[in-house]
């Protein structure tokens, strides 16, 4: 008996394994938005109920974080000759930095790592890596109150320009999902690429300017210091450290830094939710 | 067949063909190379042939028994139909997606059973409010309350396979694939969850039913299918194909 693929279409039945389109699919990952932020939260309680500490760990990892780097370049190899505030400098380079790293390790491996979640429930795919981000942006917003404390205890006074901090954190968390949807999506078809990550994460790492000032570094190399500032991370991290430092004339905010922060992230996303979207039906293979 | 054409049909599969492609160790480990180190070791893109095509036709109310020897191909053809396998030649249609329980790990095994409720509710799209009203019948459909602070990493695989059920049956599904996953529950477990999947059946539903205990398969089904070396053997009313296929064997 051959099948009448549009007398099947009638009576409302569709081909398994097609995706809806772009509009419906994100509308369905909007109304998954519990599922996404309760994920996240309940991941920040699993990853600290085996230690003693518990969610203690979430402020604990980055103070010692930055005491390590404090530690090495700024007392062992001196990086900060000339750099003003350089523990501030330092904390919010490192604080910022956590979550990108974060994001995307985690993020990569968002939809690998659930295979159980993803083959016994549908649900959009997309909800997976979102929450990812969304866990480490919840891990993120602790330190920055931390970091605030730390910068009043060293005598900075509170301004009302460190609301600017708000925008900034939201078009971080958006850059950082747009990264974690497509390299997501990648790890997916090649394994390998998880191994990988890491090795990205510590080239932009050593390459952003998080324990020395490009504009200290480089102060002679103006070309270069035009070409870094396109850099996301970078942007990002420069106007963070301008909306907190800036009694120095070094972190005089560049206003264009906010349109480059801006198009990264809006594109990023864009692109990432696309790319992501058009492999939704492959996520559950087991193959 | 026992479908008759005025039924709605809910899934249709038309001559699927299924084949993986999957890299192997070339060579038997013998006491020879068994030594060797794993970098010499040869590795081969194998075709394996999962299904041969297969076709048949769901119709609603259906509940349908998958029986054949292990590696027939029967979890294959469930997961083409769920859309998690990819089908190399053919078709197939369905009504809307079908969900798939199968025995294997907890949904977030780091996670106590409560919270694996709430999460497995909200993604099959519940709202919070709703999850809580629905949470007590879920906790004692499943018979864990004792421990359903714990985290699921800790319980038995009869225990989680209880709490994936309740997770997923909540929902009034059109399809449901239940792949080996009663298997592991006892006996009262069982008895409840052949209830829900005629209940299921009974409100338009179609259930897909992949065992190995045939009389779990009796009490549940009114249509069999046998597969075996992924092409279809017999399809049709459950003492008939049960018997055929006990005889085989």
């Amino acid at each position: 008996m051959p099948v009448d693929a549009s007398r099947l279409e009638a009576q409302g039945l569709s081909r398994v394994g097609g995706r809806p389109p772009y509009f419906s699919y994100m509308r369905e990952v909007f109304q998954r938005r519990d599922f996404i932020v309760s994920l996240a939260r309940y991941r920040i309680e699993a990853e600290n109920q085996r230690n003693r500490l518990g969610v203690g760990w979430v402020l604990l990892k980055p103070i010692l974080n930055a005491l390590v780097f404090g530690l090495v370049f700024g007392i062992l190899m001196k990086s900060h000759a000339d750099t003003p505030f350089f523990i501030e400098f330092l904390l919010i380079g490192v604080f910022l930095f956590e979550f990108f790293s974060g994001s995307l390790g985690a993020g990569s491996k968002s939809i690998t790592s659930n295979s159980a979640l993803v083959q016994s429930l549908s649900f959009p795919r997309m909800s997976l890596p979102i929450s990812v981000v969304t866990q480490k942006f919840f891990q993120l917003v602790p330190t920055m109150a931390l970091l605030i404390i730390a910068l009043v205890v060293m005598g900075h006074r509170p301004q009302l320009e460190w609301l600017l901090l708000i925008p900034l954190l939201a078009l971080f968390y958006v850059f950082c999902l747009g990264m974690v949807l497509i390299v997501a999506r990648l790890t997916v078809h090649v394994r390998d690429l998880a191994n990988l990550i890491p090795f990205l994460t510590r080239f932009v790492f050593y390459t952003t300017g998080i324990f020395f000032s490009f504009d200290v570094r480089f102060a002679d190399h103006p070309e270069l210091l035009e070409i870094v500032q396109y850099q996301p991370v970078y942007a990002i991290l420069s106007l963070g450290r301008s909306i907190l430092l800036n009694s120095d004339p070094l972190y005089t905010m560049d206003p264009t830094l906010w349109w480059i922060t801006g198009a990264w992230s809006i594109g990023l996303l864009v692109i990432g939710s696309v790319f992501f979207w058009r492999a939704e039906e492959r996520y559950g293979r087991v193959f | 067949m026992v479908a008759s054409s005025d039924r709605r049909p809910v899934v249709v599969v038309d001559n699927v063909h299924v084949e993986y492609k999957v890299l192997a160790t070339g060579k038997k480990a013998t006491a020879a190379n068994t030594k060797q180190s794993i970098f010499s070791r040869r590795r081969t893109m194998q075709t394996v042939h999962a299904l041969k095509g297969v076709s048949f036709t769901a119709y609603e109310n259906d509940s349908i028994g998958i029986i054949g020897s292990n590696g027939s191909g029967k979890s294959t053809l469930m997961r083409a139909i769920t859309g998690l396998t990819p089908v190399s030649k053919g078709n197939i249609w369905a009504s809307s997606r079908p969900s798939m329980l199968g025995v294997g790990a907890a949904l977030i095994k780091d996670l106590s059973g409560s919270r694996n409720v709430i999460l497995g509710g909200l993604a099959l799209g519940f709202t919070k409010a709703e999850i809580e009203g629905l949470y007590d019948d879920i906790v004692d459909f499943a018979g864990i309350r004792k421990f359903i602070d714990m985290p699921m990493r800790t319980y038995s695989s009869g225990m989680t396979a209880r709490l994936k059920f309740a997770i997923a049956t909540i929902r009034d599904h059109e399809i449901l694939i239940v792949d080996e996953a009663l298997a592991v529950g006892d006996r009262a477990f069982r008895t409840r969850s052949e209830n829900r999947i005629r209940e299921i059946r009974d409100n338009a539903g179609t259930v897909f039913l992949v065992s190995h205990s045939m009389s779990s398969i009796r009490d549940t089904c009114n249509r069999v299918i046998w597969i075996e070396k992924g092409e279809m053997k017999m399809d049709g009313d459950p003492e008939e194909v049960i018997a055929a296929y006990e005889a085989s064997s």
